[in-house]
């Protein structure tokens, strides 16, 4: 029987929305506030989907503890009380959502093999949510 | 196609253990939720149900009788329960949330008669759920 697993993980950072080929004027009309040259911050909340056949033995798609380390060692360390402008995943792109949601996406599918990623969901305030499932 | 969501809760108690598992493997496997003395949670569940719109009702399903399916075959069997000792599925079979799911998936199958079963998802803690959609 193949079951989808649903972990949530919480994680702060700050961040600034520009876009250095397009003109100054042209950035506060694309992002407004979030063009802030001081940057501004959000708690993220993290959904990780994984999927795969329920094991036998165990009763479990894969490890909890595996997927809880697997996500702290590749997305916490790397971007809880961070700035992520200054992150080496946004050196040639703008931190928005979207790109955190596909930068994470791809982190734990080359870190992860104990289950198939299926998705990704990552809410940058209680209004505003994002989801990517690879290409 | 008109998909309709019930939501409900149940709090019971489980551990999970194998017992062809040495001890050793047991806790390497399942960690504290390994404690044969049990520990509980407070469950919530999301039935999804699919169906097209009866043209007369604008019902894709009757809710009372869903709640009644769900208060008979889910509800009275697990809520305030030993999963490992008092619900037949997990006599043999490890307690997690991913067989929970499927269990209760398998209660309600075959009793819903209008609407079609879509997805079970079970939330063992608001930070951790499982979905099953009837996936062999």
């Amino acid at each position: 029987m193949k079951a989808h697993l649903t972990r949530r993980y919480i994680f702060s950072a700050s961040h600034r929305l520009h876009c250095d080929d397009l003109s100054e004027e042209q950035n506060r009309e694309v992002y407004g506030k979030c063009n802030n040259p001081h940057g501004h911050g959000h708690n993220y909340a993290l959904e990780v989907t994984v999927s795969g056949q329920v094991n036998g033995k165990t009763g479990m798609v894969c490890g909890l503890a595996e997927l809880d380390e697997t996500v702290r060692r590749g997305i916490l360390d790397r971007f809880d009380h961070a700035n992520l402008n200054l992150c080496a995943e946004f050196k040639a792109a703008v931190p928005t959502t979207e790109n955190l949601s596909e930068a994470i996406f791809h982190i734990l599918k080359q870190n992860f093999k104990a289950a198939h990623l299926e998705k990704v969901r990552l809410e940058e305030t209680a209004m505003n949510s994002f989801e990517y499932c690879g290409n | 196609m008109v998909y309709l969501t019930r939501k409900c809760e149940f709090s019971a108690s489980h551990y999970y253990h194998n017992p062809e598992f040495t001890e050793e493997e047991n806790q390497r496997a399942f960690g504290k939720c390994a404690n044969l003395n049990g520990h509980g949670h407070n469950y919530t569940l999301e039935v999804t149900v699919k169906g097209d719109v009866d043209s007369r009702t604008g019902f894709v399903v009757d809710l009372k009788d869903l709640k009644e399916i769900l208060n008979r075959e889910v509800l009275e069997a697990l809520d305030h329960r030993h999963l490992n000792k008092e619900v037949p599925e997990f006599l043999r079979q490890i307690p997690t949330t991913e067989n929970l799911a499927i269990a209760i998936w398998n209660r309600l199958q075959s009793k819903l008669k209008v609407a079609k079963l879509h997805r079970v998802r079970v939330y063992e803690m608001p930070n951790l759920f499982v979905d099953f959609y009837g996936e062999a």
